[in-house]
């Protein structure tokens, strides 16, 4: 693995965008760093700010590690990942259109039937129908990683209910509290624009039926759920109901939530559970998340929901190879950002070679998420690589392998100081009747020296993003 | 708003309202078992447990009702619903489902109840004293308390807090007067000497006791502590003063919502009893009856409260 | 053949219940062979919700009660002019891509003795003659015989047992079929079963497998033969409760009892 690239620094000189930053590192007495950091933990903790691991039990109320040290982009930086996001947003949303339509990309042969119809998150029950403007992925979340000044790669896309916009806030929110000056010397994008952003790209895309302005709910599997916290804080700024399965019902043609006025109809549901809990006579019968008759009032044009059934299968893990394809196929454009080259581990060669090279590799469950059911080859023992291989050869098609990435490092807080560690970036775009984006996005650090993976559940933590204004 | 929101507002007060009663409930039982009596120093602890229904889990998981027992099982133990940790757990998880009904203020009032509680649990108990323990549930209630009087929007939420709180607050004094009943009754009469005690202790643990004797003065009489705690629209915790509150914010709702139902009826109905009861004509048909009846009027309040605005299923 | 049919569903719910929502696949495809002469569905207090055709060509139609209730019947009386089109599905629109009908099911799991049976279909000289060799064999491991299995039983244990109904048959054929890499889906409907008429205690369900150049022909392995004039297609899906023609949910606690009248008489014109 090469050296990888600490984005303060370049060949020893500090770069422009953390000039700042560095001197304000500098200037910064240790101790006025810890009590800064007690501030801000017993902020976040006052607030509620918490987020519980699933299955691993232990304090519910475990936080979030806030690391104080922000990450910088410039300006121009910034402009060609918006480009290069917006651009992928766009190209997602019109394969979905055209997988649950005559599947033209299909047809034409760039990308294989068997990876799309026979993928689990591919919904046949919403094959033929047009979501409300064109959109099934309304919240697109696009994991970046850096490797070089000008080097930046696409890690996966997720387009069904990417989370963490919320930890995305309230960095902002608590460095602008803790550290005002910071944001005085440096001009730095704002975006608390974003909960007014995503409430009206949801109103935008309201229903046929819908002749008045539209009642948007947040669905929410319920104060169990580890993201509730990020479910009420959306609700809350945005100022709609956070509602569960329970709260709502199907009357007619339209979907109503109990109130204590009675009935009142809902236009948008921008819902945060998985496709399969959504609508039990549909999907799953078991279900007591989601809401009897759901299905055939969305169908019927009575309901819209973000996003939409099915999106699931345009951030598949081996769809993510084809999206700079369909780039080119539905846009006409070359790709601005780029893929990680990857290797499926379901195609013979691509066995071979992530088999023989598996102590080097990055390897992914292709539904997998939150970091789990991966295996970082550089970082694990023999042991465990083997145990690994035994799953790979078990079920290859479930497998894709990415080279082992030099992650960028930022400078971040720790124990001794200030130490580079590595860092990703979650940008949330926002597809309604437009495009938007605030600009910044998640930044997630995994705050063990030399570890790779940024997963909060996994240990990482997060920081505050910046977008230098010009 | 949401039904359900409704019902977490509703059932935040409940639950804050409870874990007062709770530690009331066992300054009560202490301070009564300091009292002597002919056979040493009296076990209040029975007819405490009788008042909150919980005398059989209690015998199951303790046996004896010493005050050991009881404080773990009045305030820290999970297992039972009406314990102060309970309580308190369930009002910040409630309030923690509705966070955006509430505001920072309220929230906050609720999660550091909470985070002291874990931390009180974290304590040895034999660095925790009764006292201090009751004393920090009072003032973790009357923190919720004046956050939701000092921020909260005046919308259909506060009226729902405000429910719980009156028919909570109803329900407990009418619980708490029929402990006191419980003790007296079978032994001697109404009235005597070592009563009046018991009556002061009481006071004294509702904090009422010199609000008492402001308002009446003299010899301590049970119908002078029946007309305070029935009947006197001043005293903050009486039954009259619980029930003026439930129809207050009833009619609230109603004026809001530009319908009146059942729950208001109903409030409206008991409100009018109280207005033409006195203490004599309440012994006449019996404290204890009377008591049951009352209990038994507000859970039919709360009930046609539930149907009307919490389950959802108004049309 | 003139078809007419009268099917009536009864829910029965112990306690009354505060609502029931439905969706229903009880209208006849529009295809080749069948055109509705007349037809209704009648839920009794029902509001009538979206209607939609879905991706694989049907029509599905939502349904809602308000409660309390403690009894809904959902009555089906209609009239079909019907051809035998050799089971050949004909002149049906439908988006939904083949290859997605190849996905397992619980209800159709390829295990116990289903990847055995699954190899009836070695030695066919083309997917037609596979098709056919599998509809065979199906109806030769698995007797009719009502009563033996109930709504839950899945392919694995039909097959198991040796005796079923019409559901356990399409299980079976879908199920073995996939394992063929043959595209098989489930199919809802209605059956003429003998000439008086006499009323069934269910709908009829059978399998249609694809078939390249044919597209997706029908397979009865209950009655070893593909549909003709005698049959009226509904709906389709997976499994049996994707293809199911009325879903539904009661908001309630309390257990439900159901009961079905199929009536299918054949008419001189």
């Amino acid at each position: 693995m090469t050296q990888s690239f600490n984005e303060m620094y370049l060949d020893d000189t500090v770069r422009a965008p953390y000039a700042r930053l560095e001197a304000w590192m500098r200037a910064m007495p240790a101790d006025l760093r810890i009590q800064k950091q007690a501030e801000a933990e017993a902020l976040f903790r006052r607030i509620g700010i918490t987020f519980a691991v699933y299955g691993e039990g232990g304090d519910p109320d475990r936080l979030i590690p806030f690391d104080m040290f922000p990450r910088v982009f410039t300006h121009n930086e910034w402009a060609r990942l918006e480009r290069g996001i917006k651009q992928r947003a766009r190209a997602l949303n019109a394969f979905l259109v055209d997988v649950y339509g005559r599947g033209e990309i299909i047809r034409a042969g760039r990308i294989p039937a068997n990876l799309v119809y026979q993928n689990a998150a591919y919904e046949k029950a919403v094959a033929g129908f047009v979501p409300s403007k064109g959109v099934y992925s309304h919240i697109v979340g696009i994991d970046i990683v850096r490797t070089g000044p000008t080097e930046f790669f696409v890690l996966e896309d997720n387009c069904r209910t990417p989370s963490g916009v919320s930890y995305m806030l309230e960095s902002r929110e608590m460095m602008m509290r803790m550290f005002p000056d910071l944001f005085r010397e440096n001009r730095i994008e704002p975006v608390d624009r974003y909960h007014e952003l995503l409430r009206r790209t949801l109103a935008s895309v309201a229903p046929a039926k819908c002749d008045h302005e539209p009642t948007v709910v947040i669905l929410t599997p319920g104060h169990f759920n580890s993201a509730y916290y990020e479910h009420s804080f959306l609700a809350d700024l945005m100022g709609v109901e956070l509602v569960e399965g329970q709260d709502l019902f199907v009357e007619g043609e339209f979907v109503y939530m109990r109130t204590t006025q009675g009935p009142k109809r809902v236009d948008v549901i921008y819902r945060r559970i998985d496709d399969a809990f959504i609508a039990p006579l549909c999907f799953r019968p078991d279900s007591m998340l989601g809401v009897p008759g759901l299905m055939d009032v969305y169908r019927s044009g009575g309901v819209s929901i973000c996003s939409a059934p099915g999106a699931g299968v345009a951030d598949d893990k081996a769809v993510y190879t084809f999206v700079p394809e369909m780039v080119r196929f539905y846009l006409g454009e070359e790709p601005i950002l780029n893929n990680v080259p990857t290797w499926q581990c379901g195609k013979s060669d691509d066995l071979k070679y992530v088999l023989d090279q598996l102590p080097e590799l990055v390897v992914k469950e292709v539904h997998g998420s939150g970091g789990y059911g991966m295996l970082v080859g550089p970082k694990s023992t023999k042991d465990q690589i083997e145990m690994f291989r035994a799953k790979i050869v078990k079920d290859p098609g479930n497998y894709i392998a990415q080279p082992t990435l030099a992650l960028s490092a930022t400078p971040t807080f720790v124990a001794e100081g200030v130490a580079p560690r590595h860092v990703d970036l979650r940008p949330y775009c926002l597809v309604g009747e437009r495009i938007e984006l605030v600009p910044g996005g998640l930044t997630r650090v995994a705050l063990t020296e030399g570890s790779l993976v940024v997963n909060s559940s996994q240990g990482g933590g997060v920081k505050d993003t910046w977008v230098l204004a010009e | 708003m949401l039904s359900r929101t409704a019902d977490n507002l509703f059932w935040i007060a409940r639950y804050m309202e409870r874990a007062e009663t709770s530690a009331r409930l066992l300054e009560v039982g202490s301070r009564i078992s300091l009292l002597p009596s002919a056979q040493g120093y009296r076990n209040e602890w029975d007819a405490i447990l009788r008042s909150t229904d919980t005398q059989d889990p209690f015998t199951r998981k303790y046996g004896e009702a010493v005050q050991r027992n009881i404080e773990s099982y009045m305030f820290f133990d999970r297992d039972n619903p009406s314990s102060v940790a309970s309580c308190i757990t369930q009002a910040r998880e409630n309030g923690r489902i509705v966070r955006t009904a509430l505001t920072s203020q309220v929230w906050d009032a609720l999660n550091t109840a909470f985070q002291d509680l874990r931390e009180i649990e974290r304590t040895p108990r034999s660095k925790l004293e009764l006292s201090r323990l009751t004393d920090w549930t009072m003032k973790q209630a009357a923190m919720v308390r004046g956050a939701i009087d000092a921020t909260l929007l005046r919308g259909d939420g506060y009226n729902f807090l405000n429910l719980g709180y009156a028919l909570e607050r109803g329900d407990a004094t009418a619980r708490l007067m029929d402990v006191k009943y419980y003790v007296l009754l079978p032994r001697m009469g109404v009235g005597s000497g070592i009563d009046n005690d018991q009556w002061s202790m009481m006071l004294r643990a509702l904090s009422l006791h010199r609000a008492f004797h402001w308002a009446y003065g003299g010899e301590v009489t049970a119908a002078k502590i029946a007309h305070f705690l029935i009947l006197n629209p001043h005293c903050p915790r009486a039954l009259i003063t619980c029930v003026s509150a439930a129809n207050n914010h009833l009619g609230r709702l109603a004026k809001l919502y530009g319908k009146s139902g059942a729950a208001q009826a109903q409030a409206e109905a008991l409100q009018a009893e109280l207005d033409r009861l006195s203490p004599e004509l309440i012994f006449e048909e019996g404290l204890h009856e009377f008591l049951g009846r009352f209990i038994r009027q507000t859970a039919g309040i709360a009930g046609m409260v539930h149907e009307t605005y919490l389950s959802g299923d108004m049309r | 053949m003139l078809l007419l049919i009268d099917h009536v569903t009864l829910y029965r719910y112990a306690s009354p219940v505060r609502g029931v929502v439905q969706s229903h696949r009880l209208t006849p495809s529009i295809c080749e062979g069948q055109q509705v002469l007349d037809w209704e569905v009648t839920v009794t207090g029902g509001l009538k919700g979206g209607g939609f055709r879905d991706g694989a060509g049907d029509w599905v139609q939502g349904w809602s009660v308000k409660g309390p209730v403690s009894e809904i019947a959902v009555h089906v009386r209609g009239r079909v002019q019907t051809a035998d089109t050799a089971g050949v599905l004909r002149g049906h629109r439908e988006i939904v891509a083949p290859e997605c009908y190849l996905g397992e099911t619980f209800a159709t799991e390829l295990t116990g003795g289903l990847p055995m049976l699954a190899k009836a279909a070695e030695g066919a000289e083309d997917r037609l003659a596979a098709a056919h060799a599998l509809c065979r064999a199906v109806s030769e491991a698995v007797a009719y015989r009502p009563g033996a299995t109930n709504a839950h039983t899945t392919a694995a244990e039909a097959l198991d047992q040796g005796e079923g109904v019409c559901q356990d048959h399409a299980h079976v054929l879908c199920a073995v079929a996939r394992a063929n890499g043959i595209p098989a889906r489930y199919v809802s409907g209605y059956l003429l079963a003998d000439a008086e008429g006499a009323p069934h205690e269910a709908a009829h369900a059978w399998a249609e497998l694809f078939v390249p150049g044919l597209g997706w022909v029908g397979f009865d392995p209950a009655n070893e033969c593909c549909p003709d004039d005698r049959y009226v297609r509904l709906g389709s899906g997976l499994d049996a409760r994707e293809a199911a023609p009325i879903r539904g949910s009661a908001r309630s606690s309390g257990p439900e009892t159901l009961d079905v009248t199929v009536a299918v008489l054949a008419t001189q014109q």
